[in-house]
């Protein structure tokens, strides 16, 4: 078994590696001095961010409600009403269900469905409104969402939050419910008590969401290409500069993209995990 | 007085029925009973943890049967305390009264007054972990003393202790009632316990309460 996963592990070091061969330093800083590339990363970390933050902002309480609504916990709610509780755990299945869709869906097709999303009646107001709040906010060359920003920003999203709350289900899951109970029979509501109780425990994994979910949205692709289109220095993030490079037979652009790429993800996994480590060490769990 | 009055609570295929109980004011009141029968149960039923299907709970003249937890006024404090694990102990032991909106001072002043009560004056800046058993149950009794409930629920409350510990606590626990003048519902399987700490002992049998002794 850990042959296995040596194996594994030596074809992601060969993965990188050979990029790193195939492109020189010369290449990389004649890259970094292109204002296309540059507009692109600094492209990717914005809405990468933003993407993550919103992430969060949805995952946390979707995750803690998910966690908190077991089987136990409806019993305890709903006391002996067998019909009610069985509805109750088949609505919580069916939620579950429907907030993993973004996961299993081939990335293709959640931009398809975002791109006829923004085409019907309600799709079309939401992109009005949108253009009239940046046209007011001083940003008059963001024209709505579809083929702009911010449907970078929202197909990363799509798919990265369905990630993040999996992952605050899980560690709200793992997290004792007692304190809680405990919590409310001190007088405190249940805002309160998921804010100063459940919360403060659950900070390690609210660090791992937002990574993974900042981890998918650099990776993103598929949504991005049909929902924002690849325009140069306009929606042009790392993941489309490598296609377009590639797409125009610039293999060897495509792969200093691809390295650059790479290093932002590294620093951002390292600097999580450190985060993570120094969280440990000052008391947090 | 408390008066728990043809109380039912279901649980999966558990079933507590037709449970009667009166507290006097200020009573030491200990509910023995074998594992499993239900007492934990009751005593969140009481706390407003869990749903009853029929019956009535009064706190004084106040009927609690339908009001949430966080509006009973009924302190508890779980078998191996349960304190918050990212909060520090001071922090813990005011929690009840921060979200009563209490002034600072008055604050300060009650979790100081517990802190020499329970004697845990020493550890209030520090967070839970590495704390004794002892010292542990000592905080979660600080903590469901603050706000001054009408009724303060202890389910077995010495069962994970040391015999010196255990000892320390039960004299304490005497000591708090005496001085905080609250009803006390203790849950225990330990006879001993009974002798030593109730005013009046009932005992769960066949999922009914009979009161033994007074």
């Amino acid at each position: 078994m850990s042959g296995l996963g040596g194996l594994y592990l030596v074809l992601i070091i060969l993965l990188v590696v050979v990029d790193f061969q195939y492109a020189s330093w010369s290449d990389i800083r004649e890259s970094l001095s292109d204002e296309r590339v540059v507009f692109s990363i600094y492209l990717s970390l914005i809405t990468c961010s933003l993407a993550a933050i919103l992430s969060i902002w949805v995952a946390v309480p979707t995750g803690y409600v998910l966690a908190r609504l077991g089987r136990d916990a409806i019993q305890r709610h709903l006391g002996q009403k067998p019909w009610l509780n069985r509805l109750a755990q088949f609505l919580r299945h069916l939620v579950d269900t429907i907030l993993d869709i973004p996961i299993v869906l081939p990335p293709l097709v959640v931009g398809i469905s975002l791109l006829v999303l923004f085409q019907t009646p309600v799709g079309r107001s939401i992109d009005h409104a949108t253009q009239s709040f940046f046209s007011w906010a001083g940003f008059p060359g963001i024209r709505g969402i579809t083929y702009e920003i911010p449907a970078i920003i929202l197909a990363q999203f799509t798919v990265a939050a369905a990630f993040a709350i999996r992952t605050m289900r899980n560690t709200f899951e793992q997290i004792d419910d007692r304190p809680e109970l405990v919590a409310l029979t001190l007088g405190a509501r249940r805002f309160r008590v998921f804010h100063s109780v459940a919360l403060p425990q659950a900070w390690p994994g609210t660090v791992a969401a937002f990574t993974l979910a900042w981890a998918r949205s650099l990776g993103e692709f598929g949504p991005i290409l049909i929902f924002a289109g690849t325009a140069r220095m306009k929606t042009e993030v790392l993941s489309t500069t490598v296609y377009l490079n590639f797409q125009f037979g610039n293999l060897r652009g495509a792969v200093v993209a691809s390295l650059i790429l790479i290093s932002v993800a590294v620093v951002v996994l390292v600097a999580t995990r450190l985060l993570l480590l120094s969280g440990q060490k000052g008391g947090l769990r | 007085m408390i008066r728990i009055s043809e109380l039912a609570i279901g649980q999966g295929d558990f079933r507590l029925e037709d449970v009667n109980l009166s507290l006097p004011d200020q009573c030491y009141a200990i509910l023995m009973g074998p594992t499993g029968c239900g007492k934990t149960t009751l005593i969140e039923a009481i706390c407003g943890l869990r749903p009853i299907c029929n019956g009535s709970i009064y706190l004084g003249n106040h009927n609690v049967t339908n009001q949430a937890a966080f509006d009973r006024n009924v302190g508890y404090v779980p078998q191996d305390s349960v304190l918050f694990p990212t909060m520090r102990i001071d922090h813990q032991i005011e929690f009840a009264l921060v979200v009563r909106k209490m002034a600072k001072n008055d604050r300060r002043q009650r979790v100081a007054e517990l802190a020499d009560l329970l004697g845990i004056g020493n550890i209030l800046k520090r967070f839970p972990q590495g704390l004794s058993g002892g010292e542990r149950q000592r905080v979660a009794l600080a903590r469901a003393l603050a706000f001054r409930p009408q009724l303060l629920c202890l389910d077995e409350p010495l069962s994970a202790l040391d015999a010196s510990t255990k000892s320390q606590i039960s004299s304490l626990l005497k000591r708090v009632h005496a001085q905080e003048k609250v009803t006390v519902l203790h849950i225990t399987h330990n006879p001993t316990e009974a002798v030593e700490l109730g005013t009046i002992v009932f005992r769960m049998v066949d999922q009914k309460i009979v009161q033994t002794s007074s």
